[in-house]
């Protein structure tokens, strides 16, 4: 068989019968090309929705949960309803060390401060943070770094600000770094620029300063305005939302089943639902691509046999000069698999080339929809595969139909 | 079973050999126990009127069709419990056929054709593509090697086909009415081609109507109604007086 398919007698003989049917061909050929194509660029588009959703998401820890106090809606153990709930330092020490699956609880303070720089002045929600958010919600740090452990440890005056923000208070290419900056009053030091996120993803703050800084600026104590907990991989973060919830109520004296004493906003659980909106989408991708592909192949099965009856008394002619079945239908499958992987490689090609097209109109950019639109060499290998087998078992209806007929009465027939 | 000297030199040799076929609920026995015996040199013209089963033998000693009973022995090679495949085999190997109707392939080339049985050989392209040259010249038009049959006039598709024939050197020339689509003139170029290539030593089996042609043959087998009535020699006219 091998052999077979290096000849070139073999080709030759294919080429012959096309270019006896050029149009028909061609024609035939179409219904692949389009369900190839169709299948890459479908692919492609959602895999560059999908890395434009990942670059978004990058940098933070999308398995995590925010939590901040509120106020009770139900009295409990000689408390009225409506009291202020606020969490400590050893709230989040507690839920981090026996809420399971947690990997981080990062403490959070924010409070609203006039920040001045020589004249200019604004209001801006200032936090107090932890080195640890870095780690969970990466800073795009244009310029400096972030806060770290020593400026937590010595309290010191250092500032982390948007380049909103320093679009605000700085005059256009001023250096900011080393900057001196006002915040109600107590003189900071910049050390570092970021850019905001592109996407809304949970509590966020322009102006970050040392957690430790914070409580002893604002007089914080032990109390904190919230906290982010990340969870680890394998475990379900609504899971943990409710552990660290029905905790955080115990601890505070609250009603178990008090729905407004804690606020939360679940970030694993909107990036689920997007991800299996980008899986659905996928999913369909495939579906769509590959019942195009079969529709295509069909139409080639369809137009071989059609061939095949046209070809009827050609087939005749060559069995009575020698041919036997099997070489009849060996050269009707490799002419099936040939036609579709010709039009599945064009396909694969356009395919190929609508990414280029889609990566150049809208892939460019920070605010590109798509990025980088493309499938997987394995995809295409999968494709191609599937095009060959498809493409065979096609071929092989039109190859038992042309060797059923007697060569007497494919002779008789004009 | 004992063959005797007399059936070892023969090219062909058939006995009670039976032939029918379904029709709705009906059987039309269309051979009704033929014998016959060619030997090697041979050139043979099959007549009879249509119906009369000539076709239906040309076919089971082309094997293109099978008997129901009785016996066929080509070349001392007894062609029985054929397969599809085993018939391409001897097809291929043994049998040379010519058809009224040329039966070219309409989008190869003249020379492309001729080589066809021998792709089914199994030869290599290229002394393929030599031999048919040779049998291309054979008839006369290795001129004509590269243009499609529908550039080629009547009587030049038939010696196409005549090359195509010869090419597998087969051992016996099967021909179904050569001049059948031809017109007087080219007919007699035709057959007295087909002399030549007796004279060299071919055999030749041929089915016809025309008693012009078949008093080219050497010997003439008549066929009514699924038996042979006559088979008898004849003076040969040769066709090249005609040319």
């Amino acid at each position: 068989m091998l052999k077979f398919l290096i000849e070139r007698d073999t080709w030759q003989e294919v080429f012959d019968s096309f270019s006896k049917n050029k149009l028909r061909s061609v024609l035939t050929m179409v219904g692949v090309w389009w369900g190839i194509l169709l299948l890459i660029g479908l692919l492609g588009s959602a895999k560059g929705l999908e890395n434009s959703f990942t670059r978004l998401f990058g940098d933070f820890a999308t398995n995590s949960v925010f939590i901040w106090g509120q106020s009770t809606a139900k009295p409990f153990k000689g408390f009225q309803k409506g009291r202020r709930v606020e969490l400590s330092l050893s709230d989040a020490k507690k839920v981090e060390d026996n809420v399971a699956g947690v990997e981080f609880v990062v403490p959070r303070n924010q409070r609203t401060a006039t920040l001045t720089r020589q004249l200019l002045s604004g209001s801006f929600n200032v936090a107090g943070d932890m080195p640890l958010l870095d780690k969970v919600q990466k800073k795009d740090l244009q310029h400096g770094r972030f806060i770290n452990e020593g400026d937590m440890l010595k309290k010191r005056k250092v500032v982390v600000i948007s380049e909103e923000i320093y679009k605000q208070l700085f005059e256009k290419d001023e250096k900011a770094i080393g900057a001196a900056l006002t915040i109600e009053g107590v003189v900071f030091k910049v050390i570092g620029v970021f850019k905001e996120a592109d996407v809304n993803m949970g509590p966020s703050s322009d102006v970050h300063i040392p957690f430790s800084t914070f409580q002893q600026l604002f007089s914080r104590g032990d109390k904190i305005g919230w906290i982010m907990i990340t969870g680890q991989p394998e475990f379900d973060i609504k899971q943990i939302e409710a552990d660290a919830k029905l905790m955080l109520k115990n601890l505070n004296t609250i009603h178990p089943e008090d729905k407004r004493a804690f606020g939360s906003f679940n970030l694993g659980d909107n990036f689920a639902k997007l991800t299996g909106f980008l899986k659905g989408m996928q999913f369909l991708t495939w579906f769509v691509g590959i019942a195009t592909l079969i529709a295509g192949v069909f139409a080639i099965g369809n137009i071989l046999l059609i061939t095949v009856k046209e070809r009827t008394k050609e087939i005749g002619v060559r069995r009575a000069l020698g041919a036997t079945p099997y070489e009849i239908k060996r050269q009707i499958v490799v002419e099936a698999v040939f036609l579709t992987v010709v039009a599945g490689g064009f396909g694969i090609l356009s395919g190929g080339w609508i990414l280029i097209a889609l990566n150049h109109f809208f892939g460019q950019g920070d605010d590109a929809k798509i990025v980088n639109p493309s499938v997987s060499i394995s995809v295409v290998f999968v494709a191609l595969i599937i095009l060959v087998v498809l493409g065979t078992l096609i071929g092989l209806i039109p190859a038992f139909r042309a060797t059923r007929v007697k060569p007497i009465e494919a002779l008789r027939e004009e | 079973m004992g063959a005797s000297i007399n059936q070892i030199k023969n090219m062909l040799h058939i006995t009670s050999l039976h032939k029918s076929y379904a029709i709705g609920d009906s059987s039309l026995h269309v051979l009704k126990g033929i014998d016959l015996s060619v030997e090697t040199g041979e050139m043979v013209a099959i007549m009879g009127s249509s119906g009369s089963g000539k076709s239906t033998l040309l076919n089971i000693i082309g094997m293109l069709d099978e008997a129901d009973s009785g016996t066929y022995i080509l070349d001392g090679l007894p062609i029985d419990d054929l397969t599809e495949k085993k018939a391409a085999v001897y097809r291929n190997k043994f049998l040379g056929f010519i058809f009224q109707s040329f039966n070219l392939i309409n989008y190869k080339s003249a020379i492309e054709n001729v080589a066809l049985p021998l792709y089914y050989q199994g030869l290599k392209r290229k002394k393929r593509l030599e031999l048919a040259r040779f049998h291309l010249g054979k008839v006369g038009l290795d001129a004509w090697a590269e243009h499609l049959p529908k550039e080629l006039s009547g009587g030049q598709k038939q010696r196409v086909a005549i090359a195509r024939a010869l090419a597998a050197n087969p051992k016996l020339l099967l021909a179904d009415e050569p001049t059948g689509a031809l017109d007087t003139k080219t007919s007699h170029d035709i057959m007295a081609f087909i002399q030549q290539l007796n004279d060299e030593g071919k055999t030749i089996l041929m089915v016809t109507h025309e008693e012009d042609i078949a008093n080219m043959c050497k010997r003439i087998v008549r066929l009514k109604d699924g038996v042979i009535i006559e088979d008898t020699p004849v003076d040969q006219v040769r066709a090249s007086q005609y040319v």
